[in-house]
This record gives C-alpha cells, sequence and structure tokens, in this order.
C-alpha cells in the first residue's frame, strides 16, 4: 500500500512522507515539531478575517483553512492555516499539507490517496485519535479545492 | 513522607487542599529532593515547545493506555513508566498540563488507580504558569531511573464499569460532555473528532454538568464556594452520594471526578471510562435523547 501511495503523491508531500517513514517514532515526532515551527504566518488579509475561513472541526485544536486556486490553466492551490502555538501537533499536521501541497495543481492534490498519512507512521508516536484531524484537513481541502475549480 | 502542603488560603477552602498547589509554591520547591513534576496535555507535542523546568512528560494517549486492550496499563508497565520517570512510591508527583488541566487530571486519576499516595495538581496547569512569565526549558529532564514497585491496579473504588452503572441507574449520575452531546444532537463534542457512537443523547437520570464549569478563566479550579453552588445547590448532589460521572472516552470526567472528591471530598465517586463511545454503540442500553434527564 506505501508503495501505491508513494506514487500518486506530489513530490514535496512524496519527500515528505519519506523523511517520515525512514525514521524512528521519537524522531518523527521531533520532525513534526519543527514543521510546527515552519508553518507559515497568515497572510494580512486574513488575519482580521478568521470567519472567511473554514474550521476544521475534527482537529483536537482550533484550526482554521482557507483554500484559493490561481485562475491559471494548471489551477494551481495555494493554502493558508491558523493554529495556535499551544497547539504543535495540529500546527505540524498544518505544516505537513503546507509543504506537500501549497502551488501543487487542482487535479494533483485532488488525486492525493485519503489515507496517504498512514504512510507518515506517526499513528504509534501520535495515536489514531489525533491523526484523524489530518484527514479531515485533507478532506475539507478537497472539497474547497472541488467547489472553486467547479466554479 | 512527601512534601509540606500548600498553605494557600484559597486552597485551604478545598476539602482536599493536600491535592493541589499554587504556580507560587511549586516555583518555590522546584528541584526539592522527593517531588517530579509530571506534564500531560493533549497535545502530544506540546512539552517538546517549552515545559516547566525539570519536569517529565506523560502522555495519556500513547502511555497510560493499553496499545491494545481498551483498558489502561497494568502494574508492570505502570512501575516502568514511573521507574523511568525518576518516581519512586514515596514521591510527591505534580500534575499540570493545558486546556484547564484536563488531561493532568486524567492522568492523576490513572495514578489514583494505582494507589499512588501522593498526588497534586499544579491549579491553573501549564496557562497560568506561562500566562505568569514563568521559567520555561526545553531541555529534556533526565532523572536516574529509580524502582517503583509492581502494585495491582484497583478498578473497585474509583472506576466504574458498564455493568455496574447499569446497576447504578437512578442513582447520581453527572455527564460532564457538552450540551449538544448530552441531548443527542451531537455524537462528538464540539471541535473533536467523531468518535462513532451510534446512537446521541445521555444515560438516564444523568445531570448535564459540562467540565469546564469547574473552571475559571485562568484554568485554576473556581472556588470551594462556587463549586458547591453548581454541584450542590444548583445540581442537588451531596458528598455522601454514590456518583458516577461520564464523558466520552472518559478523560473530561477525570476532571469532574476530582473536583467531587478532592475539592468537594465527595465520598464515593467513580469514573465511568467507557463513557459515551461504550454506551452509546452498547445493544439493548437505555438513553434519553433532549435536553430533560430522564429515568430509567
Amino acid at each position: 500500500m506505501t508503495e501505491q501511495t508513494t506514487g500518486a503523491l506530489p513530490p514535496q508531500l512524496a519527500e515528505l512522507v519519506d523523511d517520515f517513514a525512514s525514521v524512528g517514532p521519537k524522531d518523527r515526532l521531533q520532525l513534526l515539531l519543527e514543521l510546527s515551527r515552519e508553518l507559515p504566518e497568515l497572510p494580512e488579509r486574513y488575519a482580521d478575517a478568521a470567519d472567511t475561513m473554514e474550521q476544521v472541526h475534527e482537529c483536537q485544536s482550533p484550526l482554521f483553512l482557507a483554500v484559493e486556486v490561481d485562475p491559471d490553466p494548471e489551477r494551481r492551490v495555494h493554502l493558508f492555516f491558523s493554529a495556535p502555538p499551544e497547539a504543535p501537533t495540529t500546527r505540524g499536521f498544518a505544516s505537513i499539507m503546507h509543504t506537500g501541497l501549497d502551488g501543487e495543481a487542482a487535479g494533483d492534490v485532488l488525486a492525493v490517496p485519503d489515507d496517504f498519512y498512514t504512510a507518515l507512521g506517526l499513528a504509534e508516536a501520535v495515536s489514531p485519535l489525533r491523526l484523524r484531524g489530518m484527514a479531515a484537513m485533507l478532506a475539507r481541502i478537497k472539497k474547497q479545492v472541488r467547489a472553486a475549480t467547479a466554479a | 513522607m512527601g512534601l509540606s502542603n500548600d498553605p494557600d488560603p484559597k486552597l485551604a477552602e478545598y476539602a482536599h487542599p493536600e491535592r493541589l498547589v499554587t504556580t507560587e509554591w511549586l516555583a518555590q520547591h522546584l528541584g526539592d529532593n522527593g517531588l517530579v513534576v509530571v506534564e500531560s496535555d493533549e497535545d502530544v507535542l506540546l512539552y517538546d515547545t517549552g515545559h516547566i523546568p525539570g519536569a517529565v512528560k506523560v502522555d495519556w494517549h500513547t502511555e497510560l493506555n493499553d496499545p491494545v486492550a481498551r483498558d489502561y496499563v497494568d502494574g508492570e508497565r505502570f512501575a516502568q513508566i514511573c521507574a523511568e520517570r525518576g518516581i519512586t512510591r514515596d514521591t510527591t508527583v505534580v500534575f499540570y498540563g493545558d486546556r484547564n488541566n484536563w488531561w493532568a487530571t486524567y492522568a492523576l486519576w490513572v495514578f489514583s488507580l494505582f494507589g499512588h499516595p501522593d498526588v497534586r495538581i499544579l491549579d491553573g496547569g501549564r496557562a497560568k504558569w506561562v500566562a505568569e512569565n514563568r521559567e520555561m526549558t526545553t531541555e529534556q529532564a533526565k532523572p536516574a531511573s529509580v524502582d517503583y514497585p509492581v502494585v495491582d491496579r484497583d478498578d473497585t473504588q474509583i472506576r466504574a464499569f458498564k455493568e455496574q452503572v447499569l446497576a447504578h441507574l437512578g442513582k447520581p449520575l453527572v455527564d460532564v460532555r457538552s450540551p449538544g452531546e448530552y441531548s443527542g444532537e451531537l455524537l462528538h463534542m464540539p471541535d473533536y473528532p467523531q468518535e462513532g457512537a451510534v446512537r446521541g443523547g445521555h444515560i438516564p437520570g444523568a445531570a448535564s454538568v459540562p467540565w469546564a464549569r469547574a473552571a475559571a478563566e485562568d484554568a485554576t479550579f473556581k472556588t470551594r464556594a462556587d463549586l458547591e453552588a453548581i454541584y450542590q445547590q444548583e445540581q442537588g448532589l451531596s458528598p455522601d452520594d454514590d456518583v458516577v460521572a461520564y464523558c466520552r472516552i472518559g478523560e473530561r470526567s477525570s476532571h469532574t471526578w476530582f473536583v467531587l472528591t478532592h475539592l468537594l471530598g465527595f465520598s464515593k465517586v467513580r469514573n465511568y471510562d467507557g463513557s459515551w463511545t461504550e454506551w452509546g454503540n452498547s445493544v439493548r442500553v437505555p438513553i434519553v435523547q433532549g435536553s430533560e434527564r430522564g429515568s430509567v
């Protein structure tokens, strides 16, 4: 399953999955922590507009998401996340999405397998319940991409 | 055995002031022999972003739960968890964590299943410590390993199982989930993942008292008088009642268990950790939907 999953992933996301899969559980947490620190700040146009963002209720901490899709033929996807500093795990998940998917074509984002996160090998270190937040994030990203590209 | 109690006047009002310490007390006692500070958070990475100097981490999800059975770890594993963290049977363990100490009280409750004698909560938890700009560090504590005895878990006093709750129907029950979960409108708490229950609602006769009502704005516990107003005056519970508290998987209700047992001095409170994920999925157990308590 891992092979198939990686095969369909955009290059940056595939690289992240490889990074996670190649180290032990403790280092995976460390990697997630580093990613949580790299989550970009929200651009100013969202700073006062949290209500225009979508809340990912499945996450264990407040997480807000905005998706923009370029009008170009590739329909490139841009992702924006907001999560508090006291929720580093959620920030880490958001950062995986951002690093792995930001700037990718809409079709490639929609082609990411819904269960790609299982290949990160985080279930042991983070617990499956917490990981569901990431599955929900991807589902909501895809929903917004679909809505934007259908319009 | 153990460290001196925190003489703070607010704590002195509670039935068991020895179960709490203030941030001031902890700041003064950090590094004392016989004290181990344990951080237990909802967020598995939060400890690594910075913690109280010397504090060790216990993760409720990946460490206190058995990895296979839906149960807590056994005596051997528990002894190992403590030994690795420098906790002996005589150690004063002070728990703190994020979100109003929700998981800190859960960890304390699990330690109590093993009868660890001296367990305390840092009133206000992580949030208050941070708000007061007290020292934090990212340096991992490296306690020398010590011996902790293998103690059998005692599930008879503070833990309730489904069959016991069925037998308990008609006696006081406290449902600490959100109003939407209580009425059955939601199958999970707001902002939290679905933890599949096929039916929404509550256990017949259960009073709805969301757990966070016991917490003040600054994440400390409300004063004894304020807590009495909620649980005793408003809900009509009495300290000699036989009470079962539950939520969805038993973590939020450990907070209420702590409040009733240690702050208000109720003599018999059990946490039903199977909670709604078990009850709402069980065949032929009675449930009530809507905002009324209902009866059997």
